[in-house]
Parts: structure tokens; sequence; C-alpha cells
């Protein structure tokens, strides 16, 4: 292996890590508010993906598609909050994550039933030329996935630590009783965490379309990566969450480079369950999300 | 209960909303029957008599492999009265009895018992996909009845039970031979590099190219592969083009090869790409776009009808996409040409052998020769039950977003 190739090995772990870390956001989300994972995570990435493609269709420009998928995949996401996890709050968080399950193959037969069986693609936001590096390339769109995270990243920095209703959201997730007696709403901050999930997986969605296309059932991959990103970067923190969609995106390409794309997900699986024995709370978790 | 009066009220307004698209969809699937029916029965032949032959059928008219399905069922509706217009079968009307297998193997079985147990079919043809196809296949091999294939699998004919099932469309095997054939006379390299999804139909086509490279003389420099719903290949691609390969053989099904198209150009990579037939269809030029040009891939010859130069295989082909315009109003996919080729092979057997015995049958369909058909001469056997030979199909590059001849 040269440089270059190194190089375009690393690009595309890059590629791959920011779809990888945008996904996993959406887990952090829903898991800092509620402990659950919510298993239709990459179903909700496809539906941005597939509603911006539909108002593509339909004539409207791009900006205005991205915003109209975030919107309806807001609402889909708040729905099923109200639909499916709120009502099993008192049966606990595992009976509220296998509704998530449900949800995942509701959303998932409802797009086949939709959009059809075809994979559909999104014209890139500024062309597809690629950029040259060093003799290895990236395309113009994968910028974009990278700078949309980063920017989502440090938005939930500056709202998690310094907002009032970003500390909120942290207290439930660390004692929804206790945060309760300090008169915060716990329904409302469960509400708004399965909204701001929805809209970054939405926006997810929209953005690595140019990239990858988007068919019914891409939701089920995204979600598993992205579940393992968010695992490995230690569940709960949003920087952890994106530095796992990278490491992961990396070492599957480096996989590919060093034995075989055929083992890629068995050598990214391996070094998760290594990093999970190590650090039972993922790289950058922190103890403070784990509730007793 | 206040909440439990608004549950009913949703649960009832649920059910009349279903009951209403059920109604819908089964008034558009009436009237495409009643209007195919009208338009035809004036061909003047003598009225075919008797007890009718029925004939069981079983597409996948829903569920994942629908688009196929669809024209499939089509031409079999259209076929039953064509052939009952020309005197039907043995001078007895033909039925043509059609399930729908929603895709499912297990469908298949339940609509393959059915068909026999209570229509008591003298013949089958199925299935659209090959997993249907091949369950369907232990029942017709148990029951000695004869199975017509519109499946592509190699395991359909080339594994054991096969006496009792004979195919129409050109095995995967053969788009294999005839892209290897294209590689090794068309473009004259030696070193190739494969790239093939990691689903059934990809590692097969792959297996099947590391068969026969060696004996054409090729090298496969490097062999990767990918999941169906993969991100991004760019990974792959880097490793091909650092084994320097002077051709790309990308096996698989859409989205893949599309993304590998568009990777490739992200990357510089200039050498040809050959595809698989399985992009032989307008999705893969939609999606991979500007990249897709140039592309060449196996595909059957109803793709480019103009490719046609045997004077019987072009008239059977102009009356059947003929016909099929007057009824559906669109060009037949290579899809519906398998069922055509099905039902018109079987009916042929049925008429050589004079009888509706099963043995009869199969000794008819064993003896066929140079049936032409919109595919290429049909030659089955005892031994070979797949009719095609690689030459029935082309090879076809994109060009302007639509198919030419390449060779």
């Amino acid at each position: 292996m040269n440089f270059e190739q190194f190089l375009q090995y690393i690009f595309s772990g890059i590629t791959n890590g920011s779809i990888y870390a945008l996904t996993a956001l959406g887990f952090t989300l829903v898991f800092n508010a509620t402990q659950i994972i919510n298993f239709s995570q990459g179903q909700m990435v496809m539906l941005g993906g597939m509603t911006a493609i539909a108002f593509h269709g339909a004539g409207v420009p791009l900006w205005a598609c991205f915003l109209g998928a975030v919107i309806v995949v807001v609402v889909i996401s708040m729905g099923l909050e109200h639909v499916a996890v709120r009502p099993l709050l008192s049966k606990g968080v595992l009976a509220q994550i296998i509704a998530t399950v449900g949800a995942s193959f509701v959303f998932e037969t409802a797009a086949m039933i939709i959009w059809g069986r075809q994979a559909l693609a999104l014209p890139a936001f500024s062309g597809e030329r690629p950029i040259g590096v060093a003799g290895a390339t990236v395309v113009p769109q994968t910028l974009w996935v990278v700078g949309l995270t980063v920017v989502i990243v440090v938005a939930l920095q500056i709202f998690y630590r310094r907002s009032l209703f970003g500390k909120a959201v942290r207290a439930c997730a660390v004692n929804p009783s206790a945060a309760r007696l300090q008169g915060i709403s716990y329904r409302k901050v469960v509400l708004f965490s399965f909204a701001l999930s929805g809209a970054i997986s939405a926006a997810a969605g929209v953005m690595i379309t140019p990239i990858s296309f988007m068919s019914y059932s891409s939701g089920a991959l995204l979600g598993l990566k992205g579940f393992a990103a968010a695992t490995l970067g230690g569940l709960g923190n949003p920087v952890g969450a994106v530095a796992g969609g990278f490491v992961l995106g990396i070492v599957e390409a480096l996989g590919v480079g060093v034995v075989s794309a055929g083992y890629k997900d068995a050598i990214a699986f391996v070094i998760l369950l290594l990093v999970l024995f190590i650090r039972p709370v993922g790289l950058l978790g922190a103890r403070v999300v784990t509730r007793q | 209960m206040k909440w439990n009066n608004k549950k009913t009220l949703s649960a009832v307004l649920i059910l009349l909303l279903c009951a209403v698209a059920l109604v819908v969809v089964a008034g558009c699937g009436g009237s495409t029957t009643t209007t195919s029916q009208a338009s035809t029965g004036s061909t003047g032949a003598a009225q075919p008599t008797g007890e009718p032959v029925v004939i069981g059928a079983i597409v996948s008219a829903t569920g994942p492999t629908a688009a196929l399905g669809e024209q499939e069922r089509n031409v079999l509706q259209m076929m039953e009265q064509l052939i009952n217009g020309k005197g039907g079968v043995l001078g007895r009307p033909l039925k043509i009895v059609i399930e729908d297998d929603k895709s499912d193997p297990k469908e298949a079985v339940t609509a393959a018992n059915r068909l026999i147990d209570q229509e008591k079919v003298v013949a089958m043809i199925a299935s659209t996909g090959s997993p249907s196809t091949l369950a369907v296949k232990e029942i017709t091999a148990t029951k000695g009845m004869p199975q017509m294939a519109m499946a592509a699998a190699n395991d359909v004919t080339d594994k054991a039970p096969a006496d009792w099932i004979w195919r129409t469309p050109p095995k995967d095997a053969l788009a294999v031979s005839k892209a290897l054939d294209y590689v090794t006379n068309n473009l004259k390299v030696k070193k190739i590099a494969v790239l093939h999804d990691e689903n059934a139909f990809g590692s097969s086509g792959s297996a099947e190219i590391e068969k026969d490279a060696p004996g054409l003389g090729l090298e496969i420099v490097a062999n990767e592969s990918y999941k169906t719903n993969d991100t991004d290949l760019t990974a792959q691609l880097t490793k091909i083009k650092g084994a320097s390969p002077e051709a790309l053989i990308v096996w698989g099904t859409n989205p893949g090869p599309a993304l590998a198209a568009k990777n490739m150009k992200q990357l510089g990579m200039t050498i040809p790409y050959i595809g698989s037939h399985g992009i032989a269809n307008a999705t893969f030029i939609k999606l991979a776009e500007d990249a897709a040009e140039g592309v060449v891939l196996p595909a059957s010859k109803l793709l480019v009808p103009s490719s046609i130069t045997n004077a019987d295989q072009k008239k059977v082909t102009d009356d059947f996409i003929h016909e099929y315009e007057v009824q559906f109003g669109g060009a037949p996919n290579p899809f519906a040409g398998y069922a055509f080729e099905a039902v018109s092979l079987l009916v042929n057997a049925i008429n050589t052998a004079g009888s509706t015995d099963a043995k009869a049958i199969q000794s008819a369909l064993n003896s066929t020769q140079n049936f032409w058909m919109p595919d290429g001469a049909y030659n089955y056997s005892a031994t070979n039950h797949d009719g095609l030979v690689a030459e029935d199909m082309i090879m076809v590059r994109i060009q302007g977003g639509t198919w030419v001849l390449a060779q």
C-alpha cells in the first residue's frame, strides 16, 4: 500500500464514517434523554432521504427539499414518541425499545409501498467534480456531510452545556425522578429529544443520498452501523458518537485495503468488541449518563 | 370509557380506508381483464370446444419481484386469449389459472399444491424469482409434472431433480460466459478484476467467473465484494486500482453497480466496466447518470430488438411486441418475453404430444428443436433443459442514455 492508496482509504473511511457518525448522533440524542435505543433510527435516515427525493421529483429546489424532509421526519419522529413510546412509559425501557423495532418495520414497509423497491438518486449539492489531494480524491458532497457533522456536534455541545433547557435534558438522563422534582417536564424533554433526533436523521438522509443513493431497505444497514458507531464512541456522548463513526469508517476502509472487503464488517466488529472489553462505556463514554 | 370509544372510532376508520383501497385495487384489476377480453376474439379460426386444457401459472405479481411478475401475468392473460382465438390447444380451449406467490417461496408452494390438487392442471409455469421456482420444482419433480421456469439461477436446471423442469431465460452462467467472451475477444485483455455483491446473485456470478477465467487465459488480479446497501465503494475500487487490471467486471443488481460506476469516475479509473445482465434496466442508467456511459453488459436480444437478424426470430419478436403494445400500451421487457416463450413452448409441446399426458409432454419438450422465439432458437433435449446458448445473448453498450450493440 503506497501513500496515495493509504490516503484514498482514509478518504473512503471518512466518507462512510461521516455517514455512520450522523446516524449515530440520532441514537445518542434519544438515549441521552430516555435510555432507549431507538432501533428505527436507520429508517428515519432513510425516510429523510426518500422524502427529499420525493420533493425534488416534484420540482422543489434542493434547499427546500432539505427543509421539507427535516420537517416531515420531525413530525414522524414525534408521532413515534407519542404513539409507540409514551404509552409504554410505565412498562419500562425494554418494552419501549421493542416498540421502536416494530416501528422500523412499519417505516420500511410504508416506504416500499410509497416509493417502490428501486433505489433512487438525488443530485449533489455542489457538483460531482472530485477534489484531488496528493493523488487521492474526495467528492464535494463528502465535505458537506463532514461539515454538517461538525456543525451539529458543536451546536449540541453548546446546547447541552450552556442552555438551561439543555441542562434540563442532561438532568433527565442522569435521574428522571430527581429532575422531575426540580420542576423539569420529563415528557417535554423526551418529546423534544425525539424531535431533535428526527431532524438530525432527516438531515443525514438528505446529505448522504447524493453519495450513496437511497432505497426503502437502506435503513437497516445504516441503523446497524450507526448503532455500532454510537456504542464504540460511548452511548450518550455526541462527540463520542462522531468519533466512533469516523473510527468505524476508517477501520473498515483500511480493512478492505489490508485484508479483503469480505472481512471488513468482521474486522470492524472485532474492534468494537475489543474496545468494549477494555472500556465498557466506549471511547468517550462518560459514567454520568449511566442511569442506575 | 372515553379513550376506548376514540380507539374504536379510529380502528373503524382504518378498516374503512382499507376497504376503500381494496375496492379501488379490485376495480382496477377487474377493468383490465374485461378490456383485454373485449379486444380479442375475432381472429376467425375454428372455435375450440370441449373440456379446457388447464395450465397452472405462478408469478410474483406483488412483493419485491413484482416489477417482473406483473408483465409476466399480463402476457399469460394475453396468450390465453390469443391461443383460444387461433383454435386453442388440441382443439380444446386453453385455460391458464394464474396464482400470485407474493415473491415468497412458501406462498409458491401453497399455490402449486392448490393448482395441482384443486385445478387439476396438466402443466405448470413457475415462477418469477429463483427461490420460488426452486421451491415449486421439488413438487413438480415428485408429481412428475412438466414445469416451465422463468428464473435465471443456474440451480434451476443444473441441480437434480431436473427431469421435469425447462427454462426460457438465458441462465446466469450464459451471461458470465458471454461477458468473458467479450473481454477475451473484443477487449483482448488478459488481466481482469471482479467486484461483486455478497448476495446469491453476485457471489454465484463471481464463482462462475473464477471457474471460467483460467480456461480463457484470463488472470483475475483482484476480487472484491460489497453489500447491496453499502454507502461507498471507493475502498474496494482503490484496492482494485492498485492491482492494475485492464478491465473490471461488476456482478450485482442495483444500486451497487451504479455506485461502483460513480466511484470509478471519482477515482479517475478509465478501464472498461463490464456489468452483469442484472443492470440491463433503466434504473441503472437513472442512478449512475453520466457514469453509466460506456458500460458494457450482456442482455437478452429483446433489449435491442434491432439486433435480431434471423427472419423467423424477427417475425415472432415483432408479432409479440405488436400484440403487447396493442393490449398494454408499452413495450414488453425481457421478463414479459420469458412468459411468452414459456406458454409458446409448452403449448407447442402439448400439440406435438397430441395429449395432455405428462410423460408425452415431457418427451415432446425434450425433442423441441430449433423453436424460434424472441430470445433465440430453443433446443431442448433429455440432458439439456436450458434451450438457449451464450450466442443467443448480446453485449450492449450504454450510450446517450440508451443501449446500443457493442459487438
